[in-house]
């Protein structure tokens, strides 16, 4: 146990020596030779280093931001990253790395699931606060209470994900009686149709077709038929970028129009996806986390979507940055503000500051919960609508991604049934 | 190639080996003062990077050791590497889930399993020409890979989580645990791999390498050679897996069935030298250190591609490996 | 038309459909690996490297995905001469092609897979022909364009790929090759000419069908691990150096993943047909239309 007392002590010392800067002992030599490190792995290439990048990017400019205004507790701001390849398997190795080599004060996750528990472990073994992105339920599993996850899905994915689509489904013209599922194989998707098959036994709805597909699935043909001939009044369908793709492609070729069409499908949030299927996207409802309605025109988010916008070409990051990015930063922004109120680099004093604070961001104001998720859920279902071609403008401007629900963010009126008008 | 001819000098133990017999006691305790050096140096360096750092090298070292006994001595190419080893690092989940036992006998039970899917493997292909066999693994690994998708105990897609303790004393923290391990496991491995390339089972491996044929007419016992080789390959990889999840605390398909092990589980001994136990050993510290060096300094899907033409490179122009260069020069 | 019977027979269809695709992608494979015996593990990822620059060109240009397939196979084909001659300078004139080889190949399809991420992202890229949105209704049968069209370019190329193989001289040469280079030699024709001309050709079709995916489906740089196991099989079933074995395993393999998902679930359709060439290897590895080694 000799070299842990060590650490500590090593550590106890740095903290005072950073303490004494930041009360402004030496504000000039804080300023240019003790910066507050920000550590993390980030998906810069393979398969998740799409919305990896979107968030570097996001990160990236809130700290040429925090730099201009003087840093954070009067240090400049410096982000410590590497490439995690979206392999797990080395994201233990680049958090240990960040922590005991590279001495970084804070330490925020990955991105998405996978790479998040890979790097728990490590992280609550030196009691660091934590504060991820778009995890789902990681920490039901290692009950940290340093953890705080930035994700609109809230604690209880089970019983809130789909309670909005069902809502929704609800005010159809002629009330459904049956409801298909079909989720790939992933912990998101899985989760994503374990709360349609509660809500759909809740509200007293047939499951007629309830299916999972493998991500090498390569045509969609037979199993939109199966759903098809099944009749279900409502679908819900668990997918991600490339089977989004071909789920949608299958069901406009065999005219399947039932009244409800969507769920939770990742790819149609991401530019290039709605710059593919232009008018095929018309009426889909779908899980969302932003969409640039009058309803969630929060403070800044314009301004940060701009900035964004700007260099998203130049980075070969998703143009318009609905996605992912508006909560990069506000990730960020959660760091800041905690950091400011404890005044300090203080691991235990942040966790209880985020525990008790409520928090004032670009995606709007929210609180932790004990287990450190959003206190209050706001899974979005948003419909497609007056979708004519691929042209982006379009989504930069309310009315084409309308929100459905909930119901106080709510800025239009349900279409129903899937597919394009006149179908 | 070689011809009939050939074949009973090649069976013939080498000139070294019939002047002195393979001494395996000072390689045991060299390479047991080896790990101690390794194990004191990390605790006086207090880091506990170096231990993840180590440990990602040494079960890269276990793998490619493993891969070598079947696709170097040989010559049978695995392709599913990721497969033996997934199966090693679910056995480990499922024996946990079940009976609540730990890493040590999850070990055990993940050389069993995985032993006995390289038996059956074997035994369905090991008969045909190397290339089915290696396309057999290929597909193998796929089949595996969906089996444990729709297996919902296991945590099916949306994976398993495995709470580790904080603290295993004696050590200093569980890293440093999984380090040590990794080390004995790594060690024991080449020790294996040493004896067999030193044993009539390596010796025949290397005749039906040369010329299956030949080795076949003159009396090699091939298929059940093969057969012996493909158990311990398979197992040796299993044991490899089998500290995976306790490592990332969590396992999903994807991860466990990742393409990275595969790739490295062919290209490492390649680059070290194949048919020999050192190659492996060379290569895996060489690729794997260049992989974690790169992941931390150039950090971008660069890294990846150097790997991609440090094989090409090195295939092409040093047929024999790293170890080649020195035996060349001898 | 009862519903059950209704499904089997869009099943089918859709299945022959998808099976086109696949024999596309595995015909070239069935040249350089199971006539040439050179295992090209890297045939899927050269195909993504062609369905890539069909959208780079087909962009830039306003083409169609399919005929700008059809104008750079020439360079496909200059391309894979250039690996065949490096593959032969530095394993087949050793005789080290079994695991040097084989390691070669593998590190080829990373350079690409990689390579692609470096220049392109990792994003999907697509260029859709205005087609790629019309489906056809043959009464209770859907046909969308977006798959036929392809299968009909692969119909075409394959057709002619195969009279030609049986009619010229060069073609029954490449098929000698793989029977007996000495033999040819004998005959005063340069078997390493022979291969190399062959293996062009392989990469050439790897690159069209790369041309036939970007109309079915987006693409990503690592698309090509879907296709490795797929064509790996397809081949072996289909009996190796035959091209017509091959076509037929490509196109029951696309009916039996496609029937396997409309009725098991799409979950259990790679394991299925995966299972299914284990089974195969073990009781008959010759392949479904081989003859008995």
């Amino acid at each position: 146990m000799h070299s842990t007392t060590r650490r500590d002590l090593g550590r106890f010392a740095l903290g005072a020596a950073v303490g004494g800067a930041a009360a402004g002992a030496f504000p000039a030599f804080a300023q240019s030779a003790n910066p507050i490190r920000i550590g993390f792995a980030m998906a810069l290439s393979g398969g998740l280093a799409g919305n990896g990048r979107a968030t570097l990017l996001a990160y990236q400019i809130w700290a040429a931001e925090a730099n201009a205004r003087g840093g954070v507790l009067g240090r400049p701001v410096q982000l410590v990253f590497y490439d995690d390849q979206t392999t797990p398997g080395l994201v233990p190795g680049i958090y240990t790395k960040l922590m005991d080599v590279d001495r970084v004060d804070i330490v925020t996750s990955p991105y998405a699931t996978a790479m998040i528990a890979p790097s728990m472990p490590v992280v609550m073994q030196r009691n660091m606060c934590f504060v991820t992105l778009f995890g789902a339920g990681v920490n039901e599993v290692f009950k940290y209470d340093r953890h705080f996850n930035m994700n609109i899905t809230g604690d209880n994915m089970k019983e809130t994900y789909a309670k909005g689509y069902f809502d929704v489904a609800a005010k159809l013209p002629t009330p459904p009686r049956s409801a298909a599922i079909l989720a790939v194989d992933n912990e998101f998707a899985q989760k994503a149709a374990e709360s349609a098959r509660f809500h759909a036994r809740q509200r007293g709805l047939r499951v007629v077709y309830d299916r999972s597909y493998p991500p090498s699935t390569v045509d969609f043909t037979p199993t939109v038929r199966a759903i098809q001939s099944a009749r279900p009044d409502v679908v819900f369908i668990g997918s991600y970028p490339p089977d989004s793709s071909g789920i949608l492609r299958a069901a406009s070729e065999l005219r399947f129009n039932p009244p409800m069409f969507g769920g939770g499908m990742v790819g149609p949030q991401l530019a290039a996806f709605q710059a593919q299927f232009g008018p095929i996207l018309n009426n889909l409802i779908n899980w969302d986390v932003y969409s640039p309605e009058p309803t969630m025109n929060f403070p800044g988010v314009a301004d940060f979507q701009e900035k964004y916008r700007t260099q998203a070409a130049k980075e070969q990051t998703d143009l318009l940055g609905n996605y992912i990015p508006p909560y990069a930063y506000a990730q960020m922004q959660v760091l800041e503000q905690s950091l400011a109120r404890v005044g300090r680099v203080d691991q235990a004093a942040l966790a209880a500051d985020m525990h008790a604070s409520e928090f004032d961001t670009i995606v709007g104001k929210f609180r932790f919960s004990a287990s450190g998720e959003w206190a209050e859920p706001r899974n979005l279902f948003v419909q497609f609508q007056n979708v004519r071609d691929g042209d982006l403008e379009k989504y930069k401007r309310p009315g084409t991604k309308v929100i459905l629900a909930p119901e106080n963010l709510k800025s239009g009126e349900l279409r129903a049934p899937y597919g394009p008008p006149g179908a | 190639m070689s011809t009939t001819a050939v074949v009973p000098a090649t069976l013939a133990p080498p000139p070294q080996g019939a002047a002195a017999p393979t001494r395996h006691l000072p390689f045991w305790l060299g390479a047991a003062a080896l790990g101690v050096a390794l194990f004191v140096a990390l605790r006086l360096i207090g880091n506990e990077y170096g231990y993840y750092v180590g440990y990602f090298i040494l079960q890269y070292v276990v793998l490619s050791s493993a891969w070598n006994i079947l696709g170097g001595y040989a010559g049978y190419v695995n392709f599913g590497a990721a497969g033996f080893m997934a199966t090693g690092a679910y056995t480990a989940i499922v024996l946990r889930k079940a009976t609540g036992l730990d890493l040590l006998p999850g070990i055990v039970a993940a050389a069993a399993v995985a032993g006995l899917l390289g038996l059956a493997t074997g035994y369905l292909t090991l008969r045909l020409r190397g290339v089915y066999f290696s396309i057999a693994t290929l597909c193998l690994a796929v089949v595996l890979h969906t089996l444990v998708v729709n297996w919902d105990y296991v945590g099916g897609s949306r994976g398993a989580y495995i709470v580790r303790p904080r603290e295993v004393p004696p050590f200093v923290s569980y890293g440093e645990y999984l380090f040590v391990v990794m080390l004995a496991l790594a060690i024991l491995t080449v020790g294996i791999a040493r004896a067999v390339q030193h044993s009539r089972i390596g010796r025949g491996l290397q005749a039906l390498r040369d010329n299956e044929r030949a080795a076949e007419a003159v009396g090699v016992p091939t298929l059940r050679l093969k057969l012996v080789a493909a158990t311990l390959c398979g197992a040796l990889m299993g044991v490899a897996g089998a500290p995976l999840p306790y490592y990332s605390g969590y396992l999903n398909p994807e991860a466990a069935f990742g393409l990275a092990y595969a790739v490295n589980a062919i290209a490492m001994p390649l680059i070290g030298g194949v048919g020999t136990w050192a190659g492996p050993v060379i290569g895996a510290v060489v690729l794997g250190g260049l992989q974690q060096a790169a992941t931390v300094t150039i950090s971008s899907a660069l890294n990846l591609w150097i790997v991609g033409w440090m094989l090409v490179i090195f295939v092409a122009l040093a047929p024999r490996g790293i170890l080649g260069w020195f035996q060349g020069r001898r | 038309m009862d519903p059950d019977l209704q499904l089997l027979l869009n099943g089918v269809v859709s299945g022959l459909l998808l099976g086109g695709l696949y024999a596309f992608a595995a015909s070239g494979l069935a040249m350089s690996f199971g006539m040439l015996d050179i295992v090209n593990i890297a045939h899927p990822a050269l195909m993504i490297a062609g369905a890539f620059s069909v959208v780079v060109v087909g962009t830039a240009l306003g083409l169609d995905p399919l005929l700008v397939a059809v104008l750079q196979a020439p360079l496909f084909y200059v391309l894979g001469i250039g690996i065949y001659s490096v593959y032969h300078h530095f394993f087949e004139r050793r005789g080290e092609e079994a695991l040097q080889g084989l390691a070669f190949f593998f590190g080829i399809m990373f350079i690409i897979e990689v390579g692609l991420v470096m220049a392109f992202g990792p994003e999907q890229r697509f260029l859709d022909p205005p087609y790629a949105f019309v489906t056809l209704r043959l009464g209770e049968i859907d046909v969308p364009l977006r798959m036929l069209v392809p299968m009909l370019l692969a119909a075409a190329v394959l057709g002619l790929l195969l009279l030609w193989l049986r009619s010229s001289f060069t073609g029954l040469a490449i098929g000698a090759v793989a029977q007996d280079a000495e033999a040819l030699r004998l005959m005063a024709i340069d078997p390493v000419r022979i291969k190399r001309l062959a293996f062009g050709l392989s990469v050439a079709l790897a690159a069209l069908a790369g041309g036939a995916l970007v109309v079915v489906q987006p693409v990503e740089p690592t698309s090509g691990q879907i296709f490795i196991g797929r064509v790996f099989a397809i081949c072996i079933m289909g009996g190796m150096a035959s091209l017509p074995g091959c076509i037929a395993a490509a196109l029951l393999f696309g009916v039996v993943e496609n029937v396997t998902a409309t009725f098991a679930g799409p979950s259990w359709s790679p394991a299925v047909a995966f299972g299914w060439l284990l089974l195969m290897l073990a009781v008959r590895p010759q392949g479904l239309f081989g003859k008995a080694a």
